[in-house]
């Protein structure tokens, strides 16, 4: 089985405005196809352990491999080339471009990454729309729609450049269950048909329960 | 590797949204950069004006036979003081005549030098104008009035009459308009003046001439040379001053010097006739510049203003764009594309209302007895304004975009994401 994340002995401290060590020791990996969550009470560190994992945190100690490689020290440019290509990242509130359309939001990344022509990133586009069940949403500003279509939206906009893995900050957190139940849906036929990694911080110990596995924290540590 | 159409479309998007905002910023720099273009034009064009009522009238190199002491005296000469200090007191000058020696030959040399355009004899004499039984003192110019047309701009300051119908008069005379005026004279009309020895001439007067400049116009006349060799009984080689105009001004100096070497001869060039005069024309244009300066700064903190604010309202916008892989390098050009378009927009129009507002001026009527020559107000329209002017709008905005674009490029998204 290939690794597609590695953590090894990360450990963050805060110095303001106390010193405070706020990630102690963490080691794990997530393998392809897996599909991983991060339970803890808030505060224990989770949301920053997830900005390390997608290189926009850089200010840790540690080493951090994606598919194998070590990214720990790269160049700020780089990282963001990592990031477009590889790390899909949903949030907890849908961060969506306002003034955008669905369909330019979610063709963004690829536009960025310019690896396919602007007709082949549309068609691509449209596909991830249908297979979330939005397509028909395509043509509207991302400000008129409702939260769990957004939702869908990030998470299209997360897949466009079929990257390594998916990483979720708590992004059920702000729906209703039968919104919450479908974006599980979404995440675990992901994971199953297409193979893809998912890595998902949740507060809901049904939505966690239904994943392969559990990653516990508590202050900064992994339990179990 | 930036990809700018993506960055331009971007940057489209937010301007257009913020279209009321964007418009204020852009219109900032369009009126910066009319009021510079409307102002440096009619600056300029007052300056050409100015510079043409003087300049253009004024030999490059004045050529005459100065009346002054001798630097030798005699007994410096005489080889038996030489090692005595002599005292010679109440210096007079020499008795000389102010006629050119070999005045025609001297012209010829300097026409068929290749940086002169053209020198030109003249006669200066002094006349009395006869009216009734008052004499009014004055100067009458012997000239070639084609070539001094040709040269001089000369017809710019015939009113009435032309250059031709004195050319073709023997006893012509072009009047000054303060002695016309004074005598009530008008054209067709005859003038006696008479010469410093008594002799009197009737002169029929084909023109009146008009340089603007009172003091001149009230005592000035003109003639052809011939003319005024026949009132003063030379001969036809007599010629008391030599003007010559240059193709270059920057060789009046050098020239001069020559001719005060080679000849014998008082050379006065032009910059040093007219050196206050550079001093008023840079004095002007320093002015120009400083107000149309401050305008930009204005503009520039318009500018700086609307982009500080349009970072701070999309500063969810630049983590969403650095959270999916887009650089610091990115963001930043995001924003100073709108910068540059702002500039380039709100320029360009500065351009065009500047340049319909020189219109404006440039028809209005401007009527002054000191300027026959003038109708209008005087507008200089170059082409180098427009090329400094965009440039201007582009350096200002470039300036009032680089600190807000920097500061986009340095948010960090974490920062951000989690302030939610
Ligand atoms: N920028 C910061 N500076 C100092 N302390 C911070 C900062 N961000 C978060 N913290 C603290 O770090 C701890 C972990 O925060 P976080 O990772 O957001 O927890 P979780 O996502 O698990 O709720 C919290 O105690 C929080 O107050
Ligand atoms: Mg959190």
């Amino acid at each position: 089985m290939k690794t597609v994340l590695e953590a090894k002995n990360l450990n963050k401290y805060f110095e303001k405005p106390v010193l405070f060590h706020v990630l102690r020791d963490i080691n794990f990996k997530v393998q392809q196809g897996e599909f991983v969550s991060i339970m803890g009470k808030s505060g224990c560190g989770k949301s920053t352990l997830l900005y390390i994992l997608s290189t926009m945190d850089t200010d840790y100690k540690g080493e951090l491999y994606l598919n194998e490689k070590l990214i720990t020290g790269q160049h700020r440019d780089k990282l963001s080339y990592i990031r477009n290509k590889h790390i899909g990242f949903v949030f907890q509130f849908h961060y969506l471009l306002a003034e955008f359309s669905v369909l330019e939001n979610v063709m963004l990344p690829a536009k960025k990454l310019a690896e396919k022509s602007i007709a082949e990133i549309k068609h691509d586009a449209m596909e991830k729309l249908r297979i979330l069940g939005i397509e028909n949403l395509a043509d509207k500003k991302a400000s008129r729609i409702s939260g769990g279509e957004k939702q869908r939206v990030a998470i299209a906009r997360a897949l466009i450049n079929n990257p390594s893995i998916i990483m979720g900050d708590e992004p059920t957190g702000n729906l209703d269950s039968h919104n919450s139940e479908n974006v599980f849906n979404i995440f675990k036929q992901l994971s199953e048909e297409q193979g893809l990694s998912l890595l998902v911080v949740t507060h809901d110990k049904d939505f966690a329960n239904k994943t392969d596995r559990i990653i516990e924290m508590g202050d900064g540590s992994i339990i179990s | 590797m930036i990809n700018w159409k993506l960055i331009l479309g971007i940057a489209k998007t937010h301007l257009i949204t913020k279209i009321k905002q964007t418009s204020i910023a852009a219109l900032g720099v369009t009126f910066g950069i009319g009021s510079y273009i409307t102002l440096v034009s009619f600056m300029t064009g007052l300056n050409g004006m100015l510079d043409g009522l003087i300049l253009n009238q004024t030999p490059h190199v004045h050529v005459f036979n100065e009346i002054e002491p001798s630097e030798k005296q005699p007994v410096a000469i005489y080889k038996e003081f030489e090692n005595a200090f002599n005292i010679v007191h109440s210096i007079k000058p020499k008795q000389n005549q102010r006629k050119i020696h070999n005045a025609l030959p001297i012209i010829q040399h300097l026409n068929n030098d290749k940086l002169v355009k053209g020198a030109l004899p003249q006669i200066k004499t002094q006349i009395f104008y006869i009216a009734g039984s008052i004499e009014i003192g004055g100067n009458l110019t012997g000239i070639d009035v084609l070539k001094e047309a040709s040269l001089f701009n000369f017809k710019d300051y015939i009113t009435q009459g032309t250059a031709e119908s004195l050319h073709n008069s023997d006893n012509g005379i072009l009047l000054g308009a303060g002695i016309a005026d004074k005598m009530s004279l008008k054209l067709g009309d005859r003038v006696q003046i008479s010469t410093i020895q008594g002799d009197i001439f009737p002169l029929k007067i084909v023109g009146i001439y008009q340089s603007g400049i009172a003091d001149l116009d009230n005592i000035q006349s003109f003639a052809n040379i011939k003319t005024v060799q026949r009132i003063l009984g030379e001969p036809e080689n007599y010629i008391t001053d030599i003007n010559v105009k240059l193709y270059d001004i920057d060789n009046a100096i050098p020239l001069a010097k020559k001719i005060e070497q080679q000849f014998n001869l008082t050379a006065i060039d032009i910059n040093t006739a007219n050196a206050q005069f550079e001093t008023g024309t840079n004095i002007r244009n320093l002015i120009t510049y400083a107000v149309s300066l401050t305008l930009l700064i204005v503009a520039g903190f318009g500018i700086y203003n609307i982009l500080n604010m349009l970072i701070y309202e999309k500063m969810n916008d630049i983590a969403i764009l650095k959270a999916i892989g887009f650089s610091g390098k990115d963001v930043q050009m995001i924003f100073m594309t709108q910068a540059i378009i702002i500039g380039l927009v709100g320029g360009i129009l500065g351009l065009i209302l500047g340049y319909i507002l020189s219109s404006v001026i440039d028809k209005i009527p401007f009527q002054t007895e000191a300027l026959p020559t003038i109708a209008t107000y005087p507008i200089n329209f170059s082409p180098w304004f427009y090329v400094i002017g965009i440039s201007f709008a582009m350096i200002s905005t470039f300036l009032a975009g680089s600190l807000p674009s920097l500061k986009a490029k340095k948010i960090d998204p974490v920062h951000i994401i989690r302030g939610q």
